[in-house]
């Protein structure tokens, strides 16, 4: 799995019948700094993320492995969005909101 | 399957049913001579690894198989902690022993 940015909605009026009950964003990669790699992906919304949130994606044949996109031509699905993330105990990132509880996952 | 070391912690509440209760790491892949290869990965982890320890990953959606929920859209979980590794050098130049934790 990989951390990403939604960064945008696909619109598409002309698709398989299969995928045609879902919810596509286009997700930026991030490393773990939160700087963006070159890559991004379009992923199914298995979650309902919005615009701007960092999530959490998966790809292959994982991405079929939701009540949502089984048995359908997916290969990438979002599947949870992040709070907070912390590398060698410094918090990186930290959800817009969750500062006033004034507590980092560093210091559980 | 390859190694990683673990580097961070994912915190998110919001997520699939399936997922609950799963611990989700941050690793940086390793090579065979356990130096820094490639991209961070987030995985799952089953086998209550920390901060720094040396792992095996498991990618692909066989990696789901390790979790209390298979059906979950994981692609990476750790399923071991590495104690020691060998690496053999092919053109019979010396193989070398590296520990999993410094």
């Amino acid at each position: 799995m990989f951390i990403g940015k939604v960064v945008g909605t696909v619109v598409s009026s002309i698709k398989d019948p299969k995928v045609a009950a879902l919810k596509f964003q286009v997700v930026q990669e991030l490393d773990e700094r939160n700087r963006p790699r070159n890559k991004y992906v379009v992923a199914a919304d298995t979650i309902g993320a919005g615009q701007g949130d960092l999530v959490l994606f998966s790809q292959g044949s994982s991405a079929r492995q939701t009540t949502l996109t089984d048995g359908r031509p997916i290969d990438a699905a979002i599947f949870a969005v992040i709070d907070s993330w912390d590398v060698n105990d410094e918090l990186v990132y930290q959800k817009e909101g969750l500062e006033r509880l004034g507590r980092s996952p560093a210091e559980d | 399957m390859y190694l990683g070391r673990v580097i961070g912690r994912v915190v998110a509440t919001q997520r699939l049913p399936g997922l609950l209760g799963e611990k989700l790491l941050i690793v940086q892949p390793l090579d065979e001579k356990g130096e820094t290869a490639g991209e961070s990965v987030v995985a799952c982890d089953v086998v209550d690894s920390g901060l720094g320890d040396v792992v095996h990953v498991c990618d692909g959606r066989e990696s789901s198989m390790a979790l209390r929920d298979p059906f979950v859209p994981v692609d990476a979980t750790i399923v071991g902690h590495v104690e020691e590794f060998e690496h053999a050098e092919p053109a019979g130049a010396g193989g070398e022993t590296r520990t999993g934790r410094e």
